[in-house]
């Protein structure tokens, strides 16, 4: 080794849209938000509706070891070796913004070991409301709530709420047993996020997950543009 | 060089991965063997004197400019639990990518293209100091202080414990901080006459047994 | 063999080869001083070796050295007749133990002694060195017995140096007793266990194929190491119990279940 060896090493140190080689990487989505809010549901669902169409993968980030990676494994919503469990030491909204080098390391495996691919849902371990995703780590993030954690989350705000690139408010199908006014949250949460979007759904539904699939189709479109 | 690139390189929140591992204590939590601060403080006194030594005087070794291939062969004879040398390899690799972000340098890029799925952490942070103009006693400090710096965070998760009493049993091993780190420096300058075989190798047998133990387990909040 | 105040150095050395017949030859068995060696019935191909202790020791001052070798073709087995204890000296300082032991390709060696057990008062420093080539097959037991029963042990530092094509292979040592740097018997090392062993098993044919890491109850784990060997280390209240568990892995490495 030498000291005067220029610097020529590998790139990809953060969040360079190219990979090694000089390809552009995949598309990485990152999915936020409280526990029970229907997050894994949500990945689990956009696997369904996307894998016939795009090469996917998905990273946890739990807070027990690999949980949600076994609830994904278990449906069987893609091939194992598409699925990585993140350990993040009981904290998962470290390892999704403080410190991301885990992370990283776990969407760069992927790619080498079964890419190329077209996009990595990075799902984050149910957190606090202000757990959200470094730039570093992802391109877009999606925050999920649920309308059974109280209908004053939106008004509530907090960095998931009012800036995510998507808001998801899930299981609408459950508002008149717990009373939640559906109307009041979309006042709330387009007072708190302008411009950007949000979705209301019930995977229980019919259509599910479709406009949340159809949200991440369009970002997919502007990645590879 | 700049003493204050210390405080950055052994800083807590530098984004090497290290949160995700407890240093043996989860799984010491869960056999009963850390249940409060008097039992952590000897916890950690343990693992500094062994696993701790050996890493800062690897750390201290790589910043004098040793081989670092050499240095990781010596790291892996040094760690026969594999949990555990899978563990040093990812940190390894996740400080790697901090490093080369903070301090970019020749030597880290070769390093990196040497071990492209990680070398031992200690080599990679000796290294690290280097291209961040410290010596071989800031490495071998950075070093010592992870190696109880890590076990006494995730205690505090782990038992609840009063985090006043985790950072007072940091405080009490200051001392013995200090001469693992002068030892470290000192066996680390004999290495670059005598090969790396003068290094110490001292091992502590339940850290390598609970390693594989807790790597078994279904469910565990920390990755090592 | 030299004595005196400065205590008693004495080295034994073994060298095995292949007799040509499908046995092992001992071309050189030299005994020294309490270092006395006897060639004992061995079984198939192998030549045993019984390391004889003709006086106690090691003690304080002392300085003893076993070297063996087993060129190609050879299967050595070695054990020893009792347990050695360090014992405190008239001489002051450390006793020495040094063992080296040389496996060429083609050749096993198994190096079973007894325990070795640390009393109260006694400072003993061991070093085991081994010396292996790519298709060299070792057997390796070490106990550490800390303390005679009911007695604080002595201090013992014990370092076990394995070499494989001159390249490190495993390097561990272990400090304990009096002087030891703290924590020795805490709960990242020893927590209160009295006796402690470490298990080493190289073959070639483990380049291939690991065995995989396995836990054998609560103190005890067999893992495959970076190179074609795997180790077991084990905790134990007692020589007898931490014998049991070595012997059981062994016979599951041998494949005698």
């Amino acid at each position: 080794m030498h000291l005067d060896h220029t610097h020529d090493g590998p790139s990809a140190i953060s969040a360079d849209a190219h990979r090694p080689d000089g390809t552009r990487r995949a598309l990485r989505i990152g999915l936020g938000g409280p526990v029970g809010s229907g997050k894994t549901a949500t990945v689990a669902a956009l696997c369904r509706a996307l894998r016939d169409e795009i090469s996917l993968a998905v990273v946890t980030n739990d807070i027990y070891t690999r949980e949600d990676a076994d609830f994904l494994l278990r449906e069987a919503v893609l091939p194992p070796e598409r699925i990585t469990a993140v350990e993040t030491g009981a904290c998962p909204h470290t390892a999704i913004r403080d410190d991301i080098s885990a992370n990283l390391e776990a969407v760069e495996d992927l790619e080498d070991e079964v890419g190329p691919l077209d996009l990595i849902l990075v799902e984050s371990g149910g957190d606090n409301l202000t757990a959200t995703f470094s730039k570093g780590l992802v391109d877009a993030q999606i925050f999920v709530i649920d309308v059974a954690g109280g209908d004053d989350i939106p008004r509530k705000g907090g960095p998931g709420v009012t800036t995510a690139d998507l808001l998801v408010v899930n299981k609408t199908d459950l508002a008149p047993f717990v009373g939640s006014d559906l109307g009041r949250m979309a006042t709330d949460a387009k007072a708190q996020r302008a411009e950007l979007p949000v979705v209301f759904q019930s995977l229980r539904a019919e259509g599910g997950v479709t406009d949340v699939a159809a949200w991440v189709r369009g970002q997919l479109a502007a990645w590879t543009a | 060089m700049s003493r204050a690139a210390l405080l950055v390189l052994a800083d807590g929140r530098f984004p090497a991965g290290g949160h995700a591992h407890s240093g043996g204590a989860e799984a010491a939590v869960k056999a009963g063997r850390i249940t409060g601060a008097k039992s952590l403080e000897e916890f950690c006194r343990g693992r500094l004197h062994t696993t701790g030594l050996v890493s800062a005087s690897l750390a201290a070794a790589a910043a004098l400019g040793l081989d670092p291939v050499a240095l990781d062969e010596a790291a892996d004879a040094r760690t026969p639990s594999v949990a555990l040398r899978v563990a040093a390899r990812k940190l390894g690799r996740q400080l790697m990518r901090a490093a080369r972000a903070t301090w970019p340098s020749a030597e880290l890029d070769a390093l990196a293209r040497e071990f492209p799925k990680g070398a031992h952490q200690p080599v990679v942070l000796g290294v690290a100091a280097r291209a961040a103009g410290l010596g071989a006693v800031d490495a071998a400090y950075c070093s010592a202080y992870e190696s109880v710096g890590g076990p006494a965070t995730a205690t505090v998760r782990l038992l609840s414990l009063d985090p006043f009493e985790a950072t007072g049993v940091l405080a009490r091993l200051a001392p013995d901080l200090d001469r693992v780190a002068d030892r470290a420096g000192e066996v680390a300058r004999c290495a670059v006459e005598e090969g790396v075989d003068v290094l110490p190798a001292v091992s502590a047998p339940l850290l390598e047994i609970s390693a594989e133990a807790h790597a078994a387990w279904p469910v565990r909040l920390f990755a090592s | 063999m030299t004595g005196g105040a400065a205590g008693v150095r004495a080295t034994a050395r073994i060298a095995a080869r292949s007799d040509g017949r499908g046995g092992t030859a001992l071309p050189t068995l030299e005994g020294e001083g309490p270092l006395a060696l006897r060639r004992t019935r061995g079984s198939g191909a192998e030549a045993r070796v019984m390391l004889v202790g003709a006086m106690s020791g090691p003690l304080g001052g002392d300085h003893f050295t076993v070297e063996a070798a087993a060129a190609e073709g050879a299967a050595l087995h070695i054990g020893s007749a009792a347990a050695t204890i360090a014992l405190p000296g008239q001489a002051k300082g450390e006793a020495r133990y040094d063992v080296r032991l040389t496996v060429a390709a083609g050749a096993e060696l198994r190096w079973l002694p007894e325990q070795l057990i640390s009393a109260n008062g006694s400072d003993l420093y061991v070093t085991t060195h081994v010396d292996l080539v790519p298709g060299a097959r070792l057997v390796l037991r070490e106990e550490q017995v800390l303390g005679r029963a009911h007695e604080e042990p002595g201090r013992l530092t014990s370092r076990l140096t394995v070499r494989l094509r001159g390249r490190p292979f495993l390097d561990q040592e272990l400090c304990c007793g009096p002087g030891a740097s703290g924590g020795w018997d805490g709960p990242a090392v020893l927590a209160g266990h009295r006796a402690v062993g470490q298990l080493l098993v190289v073959r070639p044919e483990f380049a291939e194929a690991l065995p995989s890491p396995q836990l054998l109850g609560e103190c005890a784990a067999l893992t495959p190491l970076a190179g074609p060997g795997v180790l077991v280390t084990a905790l134990a209240p007692n020589a007898l119990r931490l014998r049991r568990t070595l012997d059981e892995a062994l016979r599951t490495l041998d494949g005698r279940v």
